[in-house]
């Protein structure tokens, strides 16, 4: 063996060696590694735990290398609350579509946002609901086509889809908020930054922090890979514009 | 201890404490809502948690969150306040984690009224959410009996891993007894709890989940939990029996504050020569149904009379147990209306009657 060569890229620890029930071209795969990459750099894995929703990421906990709980539809911050309060030694992180998260678990993620608990929601949004086929999400962009729009998204039926990250930032004690994307290399950089932030901002105990990554879902856009991440870039990120929202301490990184 | 004077309702609370039940989640509702109030200044007291949450939907998740921990939690809340927790009470029987709710209960359904009822007997007992699962399911009568059963509620739950439920009307929670409580709760050991979230240190990572996506995974599951059931109806049935003899011409079956109506009725009446026995289930889940059987088949009774507050749960429980050997009776007030022991005297003597007129017919 060449003692020269060096290992520049692996697998992380927080991560399991399973292959993914992901689609081809959905970026669920790359966030769960973002998300396992902060947690190897913040050398957490031994004592977080994760909340999986219901949803296409329902088997995140076959992922993930570190302790995990399944939670119902929604009902993630509220799980993570309950463990958390009974355990604010350890590092809770929720990981949630769009669906979970703003129309059945909207009353979840607000008050627990609001209460401030001390948990880190990394917030998958691919504007519609991907395990049950392709139906409307809250997400959904004006005009869309789905299953239960066929027509495309109708403001005048169904209201204009929700920015959930401007929604949260109303409230005043969330303490991180960020929108990222991960169609582009140069967007996965960034959205790892935010999610190893969000991580750090709850080892420091200083309050909730969530990350909304902008996702693709080819296979119920009716889209190739390449297709879908042009298409995320072309009208999602016009009406979810990037960036942060809310970074209570950023004085303190000065 | 000493006897102290208590509200049911504040009695269960620091029952819950004694027995290391130190963390709650709440949401407030009538007529439980004392039990939020005194382990609001409770808890921090014992070092304990105390979290009003949004909603019964969102602190019933708490729990199953809490419960992950492998620490002893608990709720309590009131009918309309129940139905919103299944959801949660469904998944933590699945992944069978070990928590006790506690119901005070009042008239249903829908909004229904505040008053003492007993209609969620068929809730509390047939499993009220989705999926093959039961809850155990324990009912005082008496504030003191309330404390004990909220204590042995959290053995059970650790014992089983399963959600366990002490049903009370709205009058085991409001009205107020001397209890006694004791100096330390002493239990039987328990197993280790191996599946208790508590970080992947040194081991491989623990999932606490419901889901089996293998139909063959999600049936021998539910086999599990039953075989899981059927050990709790050996073990665990509990029922009590007030001025059961030979003489009885009437067996009442009744449960919890009901039941005390019932026995101030007996007394009554037996000054007027008329032998009734009272049996009163502890536990709805298991139910005592072969002890049920055992004194209802015996040759003196002649009329088993169910009394609930309710139009009428628990008596498809007694006719099963009876198995169509004795005629069973059913009476009942509903909507929180408690009956009155003369009420149940006038049913008695109703049925008495009946029964001396067949015999001068034959």
């Amino acid at each position: 063996m060449n003692t020269d060569e060096k290992t520049i890229f692996a697998r992380p620890e927080g991560m399991t060696d399973i292959v993914t029930h992901y689609c081809p071209g959905c970026t669920h795969g790359i966030i769960h590694r973002l998300a396992a990459e902060a947690i190897d750099s913040l050398g957490i894995r031994e004592n977080t735990v994760g909340v999986a929703p219901v949803g296409c990421s329902v088997l995140a906990y076959n992922y993930f290398n570190c302790d995990f709980l399944e939670s119902p539809h929604g009902r993630a911050p509220a799980i993570a609350t309950g463990f958390k309060r009974l355990r604010p030694d350890m590092i809770v992180f929720t990981y949630q579509g769009d669906g979970d998260l703003i129309s059945i678990g909207m009353s979840e993620i607000m008050h627990a946002a609001n209460r401030g608990e001390k948990l880190t929601a990394i917030f998958v949004n691919n504007a519609i609901y991907g395990m049950t086929g392709g139906q409307m999400a809250p997400t959904t962009l004006q005009g869309q086509i789905t299953s239960t729009c066929p027509s495309g998204r109708d403001l005048n039926e169904t209201g204009h889809p929700i920015r959930m990250t401007e929604l949260l930032s109303g409230l005043v004690t969330p303490m991180y908020l960020e929108r990222v994307s991960v169609h582009s290399p140069k967007h996965i950089i960034q959205a790892k930054k935010a999610i190893r932030k969000a991580f750090q901002y709850q080892i420091d105990n200083k309050g909730f922090s969530l990350v909304e990554v902008l996702s693709t879902c080819p296979t119920n856009w009716g889209q190739t890979p390449n297709e879908s991440t042009d298409w995320l870039e072309g009208n999602m990120i016009p009406y979810y514009p990037l960036g942060c929202f809310k970074d209570s301490f950023a004085d303190e990184d000065k | 201890m000493a006897k102290i004077l208590m509200k049911g309702n504040e009695a269960i609370a620091e029952a819950a404490i004694k027995a290391g039940g130190n963390n709650y989640f709440c949401y407030p509702i009538t007529p439980q809502t004392e039990v939020a109030e005194y382990l609001a200044k409770r808890m921090p007291e014992v070092g304990g948690v105390f979290l009003q949450g949004e909603s019964e939907l969102a602190v019933a998740n708490m729990i199953f969150g809490a419960a992950a921990t492998g620490k002893r939690v608990f709720t309590t809340s009131s009918s309309p306040g129940i139905s919103l927790m299944q959801e949660a009470i469904s998944y933590m029987a699945g992944a069978e984690l070990p928590c006790v709710i506690v119901n005070i209960m009042r008239g249903g359904p829908g909004l229904g009224g505040i008053l003492p009822a007993q209609s969620d007997y068929f809730q509390s007992v047939k499993g009220g959410g989705h999926g093959d699962y039961r809850l155990l399911v324990l009912a005082p009568s008496t504030v003191q009996e309330a404390v004990d059963l909220m204590m042995l509620s959290f053995h059970l739950a650790d014992k089983y891993s399963n959600p366990v439920m002490m049903i009370g009307d709205g009058m085991i929670g409001q009205m107020m007894e001397p209890v006694e409580f004791p100096d330390v709760y002493e239990e039987p050991e328990l197993p280790e709890k191996t599946w208790a979230i508590t970080g992947a240190k040194g081991r491989k990572p623990r999932v606490v989940r419901s889901l089996f996506l293998d139909p063959n995974k999600l049936e021998n599951n539910s086999w599990h939990l039953y075989d899981k059931y059927e050990l709790m109806k050996k073990n665990e049935v509990r029922f009590e029996k007030y001025k059961v003899n030979d003489k009885n011409e009437i067996l009442i079956v009744s449960y919890g504050t009901m039941a005390r109506i019932c026995q101030t009725a007996i007394d009554e009446i037996e000054k007027e020569g008329v032998s009734i026995g009272l049996f009163r289930p502890i536990s709805l889940f298991p139910f005592p149904q072969d002890d049920i059987f055992t004194e209802a088949s015996k040759k003196n009774i002649k009329n088993v009379l169910v009394i609930e507050m309710s139009t009428g749960q628990m008596i498809e429980d007694v006719e099963r147990a009876v198995v169509g050997k004795k005629k069973v009776t059913f009476f009942g007030r509903t909507g929180g209306i408690v009956p009155s022991p003369e009420e149940v005297i006038k049913k008695i003597k109703e049925m008495v009657s009946k029964k001396s007129k067949t015999k001068k017919k034959a």
